[in-house]
């Protein structure tokens, strides 16, 4: 591309720098603004509910179904528990978190940013609470350009009042995923909560209420990496909100268009009565075709359809379509969607993996773990008799909710003999040791071979804990080094 | 200079962006005048705002004599031992337990075990570990802590006191005092006699003598001037901090040439008496994590 044609193509954009426009948004109603209540009232639900629900684990261990527990450092998911070590689940689900993203997109585009993404649905609401008491589009554009009246401040006090109640609330739900839920209220009701606790209400009240009440539309354009992405994973296949050109063109007035068609000549038939714009939440105009603001979120379907019926055309003049069905459609050939492709294919597989794998895992998890760690300086000592003997570090992680007691033993390596700080032996030379419930035990052990024997410089060597009452053991694989 | 020949004073507008420019022009290339974004001001004059009240409230101009120390008191030595001592109090319950309990009891006991390793460890890598090596491992001179043989005792107790009063510290009159006589520089013994105790102390731990060496001659030099306290068998005196001569570890090296050496200058380490910096709970940690490094009694 030249650069005369990119400085044309600014011209025809307007200056690079333009203030932005305050987006009104009308309301509308219809099929996707009833989709996007239910998904509002499910997700917002689930986020402000979801803390006071209550999981039995047992004694010893916190009742409550999702909690992040940082000073235990134990993260509960209803009958799942994760410890530190076992973060890498976090990577399988973070891969699955964007693979069904990327599904979603090659499916039916944004369905994320215009459903389901927390600022849209956080801007929903604030939009609502704008409407009820400021009114509609109109009504505010004016308000905001008319001077300022005791009404018009006593409605944005109360606006914002709302909206801080809003905001502070999901800053107030945040904090009880990491504490015992009703605890926290209590403690925030009387005001004993730690302040670590009104900190990050602070944080989260202001940036609900920065994002959701003033920056909306901004966000979307400016700060989300997802407008980017989705412009690079763009497929004609997909399902995207879609102006279909091929029947609003050309616009013209209805009058003229049913002239037109009276004489049996094609009109378009969008009317240009700029309502899809007027309802957007980002303030794009639809039928300039797909672009970074629009979040698809359905909104000027809803508005074009109640258009349509006023004028007695067909609805669905904007509506979840392919570009390759547009082009189809003015070469006269039927509609096509194809779900299923190379793509979605791939995607599909991909989630089912890291699923089954993930799942594969978790069901087969064993609620007892060995590490160990060889003693990086010395590597290995000489003892008075001329013994070598290597220092290591293990760790016995006992995940059930009872006490157990392990027997520690060696395989390999010339079967060195092993001690333990702090544990005595028993007199047929084994050595156990007790693990509290849910917790972790760390043991200094040694293990030492006779000087005379032939040995490698380093050999491989296994620490076994085996739990005496249930037989289950776990393996730690380290080395023994020597001169 | 075509701005500087218009009459007008009122900034000339970018026809293309509709922006003034600064008035300036480059062989007819001109500089809009794009100022600072506003939210960006306005940060920057908050921070002004912020700094005249910060010079009232902390330390902050320096002064010929001193420095302005501002209405807060606030010192970064003062913060920081406010904060030593928060750790202090935040160790204090588990500390007060190590006080009260037995060396032996403390090993005994997982809790306080894994507490006394960690505060010992850590006590360890700031004081011991310059001589001692990171992982107690030694070199020569700086004995290996996870060997098994003890210049001064290895069991819980000897570990706790030779921390708490160090060897041969001059200041601590309960330091272990002894050391090695300089037998060659002192003329105590002859050239031919310390090569021949040489060779026959190096007998003591198993090593093969040399071809020519004459142990029956080195065997009376050592009786007659070792013995005292390394003991008839060469098996040393922990009383003294006269080392094991059987064993495989070697302080400063098991060569006929090191020992050679050792028997000519005599003398020995100097360890601190670290009672006399560290606290009680911190030098029972610290006898603990060594005691556990491996090679304890």
């Amino acid at each position: 591309m030249s650069a005369a044609h990119s400085i044309a193509e600014d011209d025809a954009d307007g200056p690079l720098y333009a203030a932005s426009k305050k987006v009104y948004p009308q309301s509308v109603s219809g099929v996707y603004r009833r989709i996007k209540w239910i998904l509002l009232c499910v997700t917002l639900g689930i986020y402000y509910i979801l803390p006071f629900v209550r999981w039995d684990r047992g004694p010893n261990e916190p009742h409550q179904a999702v909690l992040v527990d940082l000073g235990r450092r134990r993260f509960y998911f209803f009958f799942i528990e994760i410890w530190p070590q076992e973060i890498y689940y976090l990577t399988g689900l973070l891969i699955i978190a964007a693979m069904t993203l990327f599904l979603m997109n090659a499916l039916a585009g944004r369905v994320w940013c215009g459903y389901l993404c927390p600022q849209t649905v956080w801007s929903d609401l604030f939009f609502q609470v704008e409407r009820l008491i400021e009114g509609d589009r109109r009504e505010r554009m004016n308000k905001d350009a008319g001077p300022w009246t005791f009404q018009r401040g006593r409605e944005k006090l109360t606006k914002h009042t709302i909206w801080l109640v809003i905001a502070w609330w999901t800053g107030g739900a945040w904090v009880l995923y990491f504490a015992d839920a009703p605890t926290l209220v209590r403690q925030l009701a009387t005001l004993q909560a730690p302040a670590m606790a009104w900190i990050w209400i602070g944080i989260l009240t202001f940036t609900t209420y920065v994002l959701a009440g003033f920056m909306r539309e901004q966000v979307c354009l400016y700060m989300c990496p997802w407008p980017r992405i989705q412009a690079a994973m763009i497929d004609e296949s997909a399902l995207n909100v879609t102006y279909r050109r091929d029947r609003g063109e050309q616009r013209t007035s209805l009058k003229k268009a049913t002239a037109l068609r009276a004489i049996g000549e094609h009109a378009g038939d969008c009317i240009d009565c700029h309502l899809c714009v007027a309802v957007c939440p980002t303030g794009v105009d639809i039928r300039e075709g797909s672009q970074l603001g629009c979040i698809q979120c359905g909104l000027c379907i809803d508005a074009c359809d109640s258009v349509m019926a006023k004028i007695g055309r067909p609805a669905r003049l904007i509506a979840y379509d392919t570009e390759t069905n547009v082009d189809r459609r003015r070469a006269g050939k039927a509609n096509v969607f194809n779900p299923i492709r190379a793509r979605t294919l791939l995607y599909a597989i991909v989630i089912a993996l890291v699923g089954g794998i993930m799942t594969f895992a978790l069901a087969t998890r064993v609620d007892l773990d060995l590490s160990a760690i060889h003693d990086r300086n010395p590597m290995f000592v000489k003892t008075a008799d001329g013994s070598i003997r290597n220092g290591y570090l293990i760790r016995i992680v006992n995940r059930a909710s009872a006490d157990r007691t392990f027997e520690i033993s060696v395989e390999g390596a010339q079967s060195p003999q092993l001690q333990a700080i702090g544990v005595e032996q028993a007199a047929n030379g084994t050595l156990s040791a007790e693990v509290g419930p849910d917790q972790t035990r760390e043991l200094r052990v040694t293990a030492t071979l006779p000087g005379a024997l032939n040995r490698p410089p380093s050999q491989d060597i296994a620490f076994r804990v085996t739990d005496m009452a249930s037989g289950r053991t776990a393996v730690a694989r380290d080395h023994f080094e020597a001169p | 200079m075509s701005a500087s020949e218009s009459s007008s004073h009122a900034p000339e507008k970018d026809a293309h962006s509709g922006t003034a420019t600064t008035g300036h022009d480059w062989d007819g290339i001109k500089e809009l005048n794009t100022p600072m974004p506003r939210w960006w001001l306005y940060t920057f004059y908050a921070c002004i705002v912020w700094a005249f009240g910060y010079w009232l409230v902390y330390p902050a101009w320096p002064l010929i004599w001193g420095y302005t120390h501002g209405f807060s008191g606030w010192q970064s030595r003062s913060a920081a031992m406010s904060d030593v001592a928060d750790l202090h109090a935040l160790r204090a319950p588990m500390n007060e337990k190590l006080a009260k309990a037995s060396l032996s009891e403390i090993e005994k006991t997982p809790e306080l075990l894994a507490f006394a390793r960690a505060e010992g460890g850590a006590a360890f890598a700031i004081n011991c570990a310059p001589c001692h090596g990171a992982g107690g491992q030694g070199s020569r001179g700086y004995p290996n802590l996870n060997a098994d043989r003890w210049i001064w005792g290895g069991t819980l107790d000897q570990i706790a006191t030779t921390i708490t009063h160090g060897a041969r510290w001059g200041s601590d009159p309960d330091t272990h005092p002894t050391m090695m006589p300089a037998f060659g520089h002192d003329g105590i013994l002859k050239p031919t006699e310390i090569t021949s105790v040489a060779d026959y102390v190096r007998t003591l731990s198993g090593n093969a003598p040399e071809a020519a060496a004459n142990l029956d001659a080195g065997k009376k030099v050592f009786v007659d001037n070792c013995a005292a306290c390394h003991g008839d068998d060469g098996k040393g005196n922990v009383e003294l901090g006269a080392p094991n001569l059987t064993t495989q570890v070697w302080l400063y090296g098991s060569t006929k040439a090191d020992i050679v050496q050792r028997v000519i200058v005599g003398g020995g380490g100097v360890m601190p008496a670290w009672g006399q910096k560290l606290d009680a709970p911190t030098i029972k940690a610290l006898a603990v994590f060594v005691h556990s490094l491996g090679g304890g009694k």
